[in-house]
């Protein structure tokens, strides 16, 4: 695959600029379109520069798990489609959209931002189950952070179904999913040992490490991830979380 | 600025990460690496410091060939006019048909399996190694020969120097003791011909074993002399 | 409360193993254990016990995906169905999928990959008793490993865990606080250095808990990197022979 090389983007960010002309904390243009696909319980379609990532949601209902008999069940998978880049092969996922799905998953739970308590329908028989599916159907970089957006806004537009006579009725509701807290996961990639947000293709093959940390409202952190071969250090870390709390809170007011 | 000295004695044993050396006067050599004003071991070894140049003699890892290593092989597969050598390398050496047959060949007539064969086992020497680790050996060299019969063992190649001994006084002793033919290939391959080659493979093994130790050729002069 | 919860995790001033906040569990490390491999070692955080085997550097396959210029790290985290107090079923899942990659990338950090451009190193990691800070265990036994197999490193990584338990901060959670605590931090540093090479977080904390736990961390990350060393010297120094030679 012919891009500009590693060592050309290096050189620009040495110099402070980037390939795009954006300033290192700076998001490229994101596009918000919510529950236009009417087959989920709830979807979001989120666009952050040329990535593109549709996250829908399907609700079931089903046995809770033991040691949470009256908790509902949050189920998160990421699809690295084929579509979305010659880099992605079918087959069983990747380790890197198992990453990106279990990163999100945790952002969510950790925050409690669904109050699972809420979703119980007979203790110990049955709950709801919340499947959230993230499907990659365009990679230009920062999966996580798109993924991660659109999981959360199609959670807070999802319509829980109605359960009649030990049926799902997907054509009516029952009330919006309770969820009252906006978990954002914020990567900050480290290039030429410098810090960035929202890296596209090109940057990223001049990664060095990287890591993702979720906050919620309140401006507290709910998860974090580091990745990459690179290493990051205490310093690095700590400007990291200020400018994740920074970005998220300013991407939280896009969120309606 | 800051006095340049050694911090470690000769054949101490050093982990990846210790320090050998501050200062700028010392240049790092095999097994170790700078970074900035101090120089690491980059392997588990013994240190060897000789003038200004602070190295390490690495007590495990695989065979890197070098040009002039003479080697033990095994011919692995056939290609029209080369064969594939298995080196106990990570890398896999190209023997070439003008490197290991002295006539012309003419290969519509003659198939190159006729002059070694898949699982022949041959003393060659290592001709060149690309940057990418790409490598040819030769038999153009007066040692070189194919083996048969005998037995074969493999040890850690770091170990080879011992195993011959300071002007090859340590195999020697082997030979003599137990009236066998020993080759010993660089990359780690020793081969052993002759009337007591347990004997032999077992002094060979306790040398690998305890290659660091003082007093091993005592040790090997009492195994030798006890016998099987 | 969940079923078996304990009422509390600190009891008058001590954690219910009766370590202190900033105390790590005894640990073992032991270097070459697994003969046919290169490199091998254990290390535990007392009954969390993980082995490590090394093998390369090899020939990477398949051949197309090699890279000319450097070797390529492959590590494989699993743990044994009967690590834990419910079976495990054998094989990977997600988790060890997961696991398997960030300690990939912790160790590829250290090793000189440009010495052996085309091949590939593959470093196994078994679980054979989990009691939390698995992957940190791991971690420990794999930097070993690689130093005992002649893998050439810039250091060992090495890793621990820290958490936060009953609003107390903990040095290195055993299997009741990881499971009961609201907040647990895996770290690893290259050599006990500030420089990080792991971390995951989940829990919810603010930024000077963050910065605290990450302190405390980088602390007994130093406290393991000697441990660590000295499990490569004793299995050197002593010449340790094992007797089916």
């Amino acid at each position: 695959m012919i891009m500009n090389s590693e060592n050309y983007i290096k050189k620009l960010i040495e110099e402070d600029l980037r390939i795009d002309k954006r300033a290192f904390d700076e998001f490229r243009k994101i596009d918000i379109k919510v529950n236009e696909i009417t087959s989920a319980e709830g979807s979001a379609r989120v666009r952050i520069g040329n990535t593109h990532i549709l996250a829908g949601i399907k609700m079931a209902v089903g046995t809770p798990f033991p040691d949470t008999p009256a908790e509902g069940i949050l189920i998160v998978n990421a699809e690295f489609a084929p579509i979305a880049s010659p880099t992605f092969e079918p087959g069983p996922p990747s380790e890197s959209s198992i990453e990106m799905a279990r990163v999100i998953d945790r952002g969510i739970r950790e925050s409690h931002c669904i109050d699972l308590d809420k979703l119980c329908i007979i203790e110990k028989e049955k709950v709801w189950i919340i499947n959230v599916d993230i499907h990659v159907l365009d990679h230009d970089g920062n999966l996580i952070d798109a993924g991660g957006l659109a999981a959360i806004i199609a959670l807070l537009n999802t319509q829980i179904p109605k359960y009649e006579n030990e049926k799902i009725d997907y054509k009516q509701h029952s009330g919006k999913l309770p969820v009252v807290d906006i978990p954002v996961p914020i990567t900050i990639y480290k290039i030429a040992n410098k810090l960035l947000v929202d890296t596209n293709v090109e940057e990223e093959n001049a990664l060095d490490a990287r890591i993702t940390i979720c906050t919620n409202k309140a401006g507290n952190i709910c998860a974090m991830q580091k990745g990459g071969v690179g290493h990051l250090t205490t310093e690095e870390l700590e400007k990291a979380v200020d400018l994740s709390i920074k970005k998220g809170n300013e991407i939280r007011s896009l969120i309606k | 600025m800051e006095e340049s000295k050694i911090i470690v004695n000769e054949r101490k044993l050093v982990i990846p990460g210790d320090v050998l050396a501050t200062g700028l006067d010392f240049l790092p050599s095999s097994g170790c690496y700078r970074e900035n004003n101090t120089i690491k071991a980059k392997v588990l070894g013994l240190a060897k410091i000789k003038d200004r140049f602070v190295g390490i003699v690495p007590l495990s890892g695989v065979f890197v060939p070098r040009p002039g290593d003479g080697i033990i092989g095994f011919i692995q597969d056939l290609l029209s006019t080369s064969w594939i050598v298995d080196i106990n390398s990570p890398y896999d050496a190209i023997m070439p048909l003008g490197e290991a047959v002295g006539e012309f060949v003419d290969i519509t007539k003659r198939d190159i399996s006729t002059y070694f064969d898949i699982g022949d086992i041959i003393y060659a020497k290592i001709l060149n190694v690309t940057k990418s680790k790409h490598v040819q050996i030769t038999m153009n060299d007066y040692r070189a020969k194919k083996l048969s019969d005998g037995r074969l063992l493999i040890i850690t190649p770091s170990k080879v120097p011992r195993l011959i001994g300071k002007q090859g006084s340590m195999i020697e002793l082997i030979k003599k003791e137990t009236k066998c033919q020993i080759i010993v290939g660089q990359n780690g391959v020793v081969w052993i011909k002759g009337e007591r080659e347990g004997l032999a493979s077992k002094a060979i093994k306790m040398i690998e074993q305890e290659s660091h130790i003082s007093g091993l050729t005592e040790k090997i002069t009492e195994l030798l002399g006890k016998g099987e | 409360m969940k079923p078996n919860q304990p009422e509390k995790l600190i009891v008058k001033g001590k954690r219910l193993d009766g370590r202190a906040f900033d105390e790590m569990r005894p640990t073992t490390s032991e270097v070459g254990v697994i003969k046919r491999a290169l490199g091998s070692a254990v290390f535990k955080f007392e009954n969390t016990y993980a082995i490590a085997g090394v093998y390369g550097p090899k020939p990477f396959h398949p051949k197309f995906m090699q890279d000319p210029q450097k070797l390529i790290l492959r590590c494989k985290y699993t743990m044994v169905p009967f690590s834990t107090t419910e079976r495990i079923r054998p094989g990977h899942s997600r988790r060890s999928t997961e696991i398997s990659k960030v300690v990939t990338e912790a160790l590829a950090n250290v090793v000189f990959v440009e010495d052996y451009p085309r091949t590939g190193v593959d470093v196994f990691i078994e679980i054979l008793q989990a009691d939390a800070s698995t992957r940190c265990a791991g971690l420990n036994a794999a930097s070993m490993a690689l130093a005992d197999a002649g893998v050439p490193m810039r250091d060992l990584v090495s890793s621990c865990s820290v958490g936060r338990a009953d609003g107390q901060i903990l040095l290195d959670l055993f299997g009741l606080e990881d499971n009961y605590g609201d907040v647990d931090l895996a770290v690893a540093t290259v050599g006990g250095q500030d420089k990080i090479v792991l971390l995951q977080m989940d829990g919810i904390i603010t930024k000077d808990e963050f910065m605290t736990m990450l302190e405390l961390a980088k602390k007994g990350c130093a406290e393991i990197n000697e441990k660590q060393k000295e499990a490569l010297r004793i299995k050197y120094e002593t010449g340790e022979l094992n007797d089916n030679e």
